[in-house]
């Protein structure tokens, strides 16, 4: 079983998706088997990311045993369908399980009331085998089918509350931003592919030269995956697209949106690891586009009154501080001094960010959702008064709002701390911009605290109990990660960051497994 | 010879319009479904441009039942056909998911104009 652990991880969540449609008159059951299914890709995941770490990097290839074909001339060329997991692809995936299973909890209780429950599961593990094929692969054909797998799952998703005009209208948005990105990333691969007549992220690396059509591939990878990360200039699709979709699925799509910044990585640092021009400059758009997103996110939801959209905004500004991390890594990829010092413990600083918000921000979503469940409203201004009555949604709250604004001892603090020390290095007015959008951060968390929980206990929410026990469940699992791994960052780091970090930048590593010299 | 070039470049030639059309119906039209359409555009250009990066000049479809002589050692790798077939059939699967999006909003909104549809916002 474990030299086909690759493959499970597609063919479990693959096989649920398409078996739930079947329980569509016990809805209850539907959820049950959602459940179990993620769960035990989640299991599945575990063993990956141990295989990965004691073993190093997994290939595996579909249909056959070698990956090459070897022509009569002696030609010889990676063809087939292969999966290439790494630490960082193994990292990825185990936050897409876990968020998935955390978002199939939730939603037990969260959409009972709604129709067409069964597609809503269907589409929950579709998206998860998305993401999934996206962070294991390593042909890039296949994540252009996983990207769109992802995006039309997701955009589905979006729409799921069909009686709401502005869930169609969030969806269609996320549609065609997420269709128009992928069909630049097909262009880029075509253009790739008449270069080098390969397909292969490993094999095409060793190949690059780095002409004018390469740089207009690069260029366009780049911009596409930009866009579908939520990064500046593309950010409108956000706030739209988290606001709507029904609170459970906040957490997959949270991972599904960093699986497109995950390819972004994989672009910059393995794609186009091996040229010679100068990745400094990419590094530095990065930083810059980080530092904007950061501060424009934080701007725009400091004015926001409907809570999941002061959310949204804050997701985008978060993403911020992602690129901003492995941005700086990026700038001094080329200078092996600059590199030990500060570059790798940037990048560490923005990949552990990823899972940190991922965390944190899905806790947070997820209150905001209890808080719809029992309101019926995400207007701020007409809540008020809830502490007393829904405890748990109280802690779980403080908890995320903590970590989100990098209060030490949550988990937020142990990511925010790496990127101010090394970006400081870098140039300090990035670090400078990056402390005020957290102060920033809290601020707006005050307001939402004290409009939401605090004040004199309003007269319609006398009959509000705390939300039902999988959603206090859900949220309670995600708060106490985020004190763990608060409190012990440096376990996190050694066991799951710094063999990630240590996969991105060591390129030789990536390209030299087995069948091809 | 000047005019081989451009008979040789013409597939490429028509990828840059389309998807100049592509992107210029998706930016400025206000009707949804002419973006829907843009959108389509757009992939019958990326799906030409596959195409036409897939042909090789004397070249043989790789299918051996019955392949005549001459095809022998001239059969073509047909990883760019087959990427199209694929993306032909994704391209269905957004297309309909954009429509069904469309009648939704038509109905909520009673209108297509993306002007209007504009309850998400600031």
């Amino acid at each position: 079983m474990m030299e086909h652990l690759p493959a499970l991880m597609i063919a479990v969540p693959l096989f649920g998706a398409f078996t739930t449609p079947l329980l569509k008159k016990r809805y209850s059951l539907a959820s049950m088997w959602a459940i179990i299914i993620t769960a035990a890709t989640l299991g599945l995941s575990l063993l990956l990311v141990q295989e990965v770490l004691s073993k190093g990097i997994i290939v595996y290839v579909f249909g056959a045993k070698n990956p090459s074909l070897v022509l009569p001339s002696g030609y010889r060329v990676p063809v087939r369908i292969i999966f290439e997991i790494d630490a960082i692809g193994a990292f990825m995936a185990l936050s897409a399980t876990l968020m998935s299973f955390i978002g199939a909890l939730y939603s037990y209780s969260h959409v009972r009331m709604e129709s067409g429950l069964e597609k809503y599961y269907a589409l929950l593990l579709l998206l998860e085998v998305g993401i999934l094929g996206m962070v294991l692969t390593g042909d890039l054909f296949n994540l252009f089918v996983f990207l769109e797998i992802a995006g039309i799952a997701g955009s589905a998703l979006v729409g799921f509350r069909n009686y709401r005009g502005e869930a169609s209208e969030a969806g269609i948005k996320y549609l065609i931003v997420s269709a128009v990105a992928s069909l630049m990333v097909l262009f880029s691969i075509g253009l790739l592919y008449g270069q080098y007549g390969n397909l292969n992220i490993a094999y095409l690396s060793t190949q690059i030269h780095f002409d004018t059509v390469d740089m207009i591939a690069l260029g366009l990878l780049f911009v596409s995956f930009a866009m579908k990360c939520g990064s500046v200039p593309m950010h409108y699709w956000v706030p739209d697209a988290y606001t709507e979709v029904p609170a459970g699925i906040n957490p997959t799509l949270l991972v599904a949106t960093y699986a497109s910044l995950y390819a972004l990585f994989r672009v910059s640092f393995s794609l186009f690891g091996a040229i010679t021009w100068n990745m400094a400059r990419v590094g530095w758009i990065m930083s810059i586009l980080g530092v904007l997103t950061m501060f424009i996110g934080v701007t725009m939801a400091l004015v926001q009154k409907d809570v999941k959209r002061l959310m949204s905004y804050h997701a985008i500004s978060q993403t911020g501080y992602m690129l901003l991390g492995v941005g700086v890594g990026l700038t001094v990829l080329n200078d092996p001094a600059k590199l030990s010092a500060f570059g790798r413990t940037a990048m560490a600083g923005g990949i552990f960010h990823i899972i940190n918000h991922i965390i944190y921000k899905s806790l947070l979503l997820m209150t905001a959702g209890a808080l719809f469940y029992v309101t019926g409203t995400r207007n701020l201004n007409e809540m008020g008064g809830l502490a007393r009555r829904m405890p748990y949604t109280t802690i779980a709250f403080i908890v995320g709002a903590a970590a989100i604004s990098g209060i030490p001892p949550f988990n937020g603090f142990a990511s925010k701390f790496l990127i101010y020390e090394t970006s400081y290095q870098l140039n300090p007015l990035l670090a400078v911009i990056a402390m005020v959008t957290s102060v920033l951060t809290l601020a707006s968390f005050v307001k939402v605290f004290a409009s939401a929980f605090l004040g004199p206990p309003l007269e319609k929410y006398n009959e509000v109990r705390e939300v039902p026990k999988p959603m206090v469940a859900a949220m309670i699992i995600l708060a106490v990660l985020c004190i763990l791994f608060g409190l012990f960052p440096n376990v996190v780091l050694k066991n799951l960051i710094y063999p990630a970090v240590d996969a991105l930048l060591k390129l030789a590593q990536y390209q030299s497994w087995g069948g091809l010299a | 010879m000047n005019g081989d070039i451009i008979a040789i470049n013409f597939p490429f030639i028509v990828v840059a319009l389309l998807l100049a059309l592509g992107f210029y119906t998706i930016g400025f039209k206000r009707n949804l479904i002419k973006v829907v359409i843009g959108v389509e555009i757009l992939e019958g250009a990326v799906n030409l441009f596959l195409i036409a990066l897939g042909y090789v000049k004397g070249g043989y479809a790789p299918i051996y039942t019955l392949a005549p002589k001459k095809a022998v050692g001239n059969m073509v790798l047909p990883t760019p056909q087959a990427l199209t077939l694929t993306s032909i059939v994704i391209g269905v699967a957004v297309s309909a998911l954009m429509l069904a999006f469309a009648v939704n909003i038509y109905r909520h909104y009673g209108t297509l104009d993306v002007t209007k549809i504009r309850r998400l916002r600031g």
